[in-house]
């Protein structure tokens, strides 16, 4: 269990918070979706869980961070590292750029945190089969596509096998294929006992697979409730995230004096 | 105005992966073209093979009838500007302005024209306000929407987009919907990478989908994602648009887009 209580966050060298006085539970084996516009804190609440911010990007935490019951404020990164993954949106930053190969990569987690070569192997293998890129295992990582790169890395997340896990957009440069195998793997991990936070713009992904999605403006939660019923609301339009296609379509049937259970059945 | 055409075109990468078979492809000016398929279908190498920035291994890529072969990088950046998938590959000044004039600038405009374009440029993509900020200190994806206006201030005749939507939110997108239909409006053509079926099946006039370095499909949307096609799309593992498959069901035909939904059904209605 990983629990915000009243978190604020202020980057170093700026005078304004970006966060303020976020309350987030993240349960074992949830998988938890936060949305919300550009800009509005959804990375900057993804670094905090994961210790990053203030641990790697200096400022400023407020409030209570914990992780199993753990007070985990002011704690060395490393500490987090074993019972936090994250999952940048961006690949390229990620990546280690010390190996020579996509299975060397994904390999490096697992031996990082102490697993029997064995191990090791088969994790890998197994994160690598689940996202489909079994036959990238030989590839140097920097002859990746982005959309390569991004499931290279959370392949890498998946071998690590974290009690918690946050993603930041891990399907922005993703296709269809690619996004359906993610979503799989995440509730495979879930299933596990793993609770995860996924920042996401796809609603439609988030819709079928979250049990809960939490909506942040301007560095405040807004709304937190059932995956369905939050991305149903009218007002998640007005707080600049777009609904799932099923209430879009719902919507535009609407603005035609259509009944949409009626219209679609 | 620029008619781009790749004629048996093939490219093979120097350590001898192919990307691109015997592509044939003609696209006219003001054209809105979505080039969609999986991750390493070849669509990268061949938007990167209409500028220059590769060059083909067999067959030929010609602006205007003329073979670009010849001509140099420079040459070929007045014509075809590019706004790559990741925003930090092209960033590179220390405040907002000077990126988006940058371009403009290398072209020879004058300072005014220069001006000129970059306040137009700022306003489609919404950055007006952060004309003095450091590129750095934007999000994601105000970066991904200031190389767009550092390409589009250029004034090329062509604009491609390679991913323009990954990580705009629901207003970015709106403003990369309209950079669309503002382009194509004054003739200029646009050819966009995509991923989100929605983008394409709203915005763009013909779909190109692309399976291991090949041409599948190439026709307007309602064609294109129109059910007898869905086999050939999850060979190269697309889905059709929610609406695609929402209309198929409730039998109205092809309709690619939310509003073709929601229209054929108030259309039944009011007749029925």
């Amino acid at each position: 269990m990983l629990e915000l209580r009243g978190v604020g966050y202020r980057y170093a060298g700026f005078s304004k918070p970006v966060l303020h006085d976020i309350d987030l539970v993240l349960g074992d084996g949830e998988i938890v979706g936060l949305v919300g516009p550009n800009e509005a804190g959804k990375s900057t609440l993804c670094l905090v869980a994961s210790g990053l911010a203030p641990g790697s990007i200096r400022g400023t935490l407020t409030g209570s961070l914990s992780i199993d019951g753990e007070p985990m404020a002011g704690k060395a990164l490393h500490e987090f590292s074993t019972r936090v993954g994250i999952g940048f949106q961006n690949p390229a930053t990620q990546l280690s750029g010390v190996t020579g190969s996509v299975f060397e990569e994904v390999a490096l987690g697992p031996m990082n945190l102490g697993l029997s070569t064995r191990d090791t192997v088969e994790r890998t293998k197994a994160a690598l089969a689940a996202l489909g890129i079994d036959h990238l295992a030989e590839r140097e990582p920097r002859r990746l596509s982005g959309g390569q790169g991004q499931l290279v890395v959370i392949a890498s997340l998946l071998a690590m096998r974290p009690g918690h896990l946050v993603l930041d957009e891990p399907t922005a440069q993703l296709d269809p294929e690619g996004t359906r195998l993610v979503g799989e793997a995440l509730r495979a991990l879930a299933t596990s006992g793993t609770a995860l936070l996924v920042a996401e713009h796809k609603t439609d992904l988030l819709d079928g697979l979250c049990q809960r999605v939490v909506v942040i403006g301007d560095g405040r939660i807004v709304a937190d409730g059932p995956a369905a019923a939050t991305l149903e609301d009218p007002a998640l339009v007005d707080r600049g995230v777009d609904p799932p296609s099923r209430v879009r379509l719902a919507t535009a049937l609407a603005a035609r004096g259509l009944d949409a259970t009626e219209a679609l059945a | 105005m620029t008619d781009l055409r790749l004629e048996a075109t093939g490219f093979v990468y120097p350590d001898g992966t192919r990307a691109l078979s015997a592509i044939d492809l003609a696209i006219a000016p003001g054209e809105a073209v979505a080039i969609v398929g999986q991750n390493g279908s070849g669509k990268s190498t061949m938007v990167r093979l209409l500028n220059g920035l590769l060059r083909p291994t067999e067959g030929r890529v010609t602006h205007d009838g003329e073979d670009i072969a010849a001509l140099r990088v420079a040459a070929l950046a007045a014509r075809v500007g590019i706004v790559f998938q990741n925003p930090d590959r092209q960033i590179f000044a220390g405040k907002v302005r000077d990126e988006v004039a940058f371009g403009p600038r290398i072209l020879g405009r004058s300072a005014t024209e220069t001006a000129a374009a970059v306040d137009a440029a700022l306003e489609a993509v919404g950055l007006a306000d952060v004309r003095d900020t450091n590129p750095y200190d934007l999000g994601y994806s105000r970066r991904k929407l200031l190389a767009l206006a550092s390409v589009l201030a250029m004034g090329t005749p062509v604009v491609i987009l390679d991913e323009p939507t990954t990580g705009q939110d629901a207003r970015g997108i709106r403003r990369v919907q309209q950079v669309v239909a503002d382009l194509t409006a004054t003739g200029r053509t646009v050819v966009a990478i995509s991923h989100d079926m929605r983008f394409v099946a709203e915005s763009f006039g013909r779909v190109v989908v692309m399976g291991a370095g090949r041409v599948l499909l190439d026709g307007p949307p309602s064609d294109v994602f129109g059910a007898t096609n869905w086999p050939t799309l999850a060979s190269t593992y697309l889905e059709p648009p929610f609406a695609a498959r929402v209309g198929d069901r409730l039998r109205l035909g092809s309709t690619p887009t939310e509003s073709s939904v929601a229209d054929s059904l108030a259309a039944l209605r009011a007749h029925g």
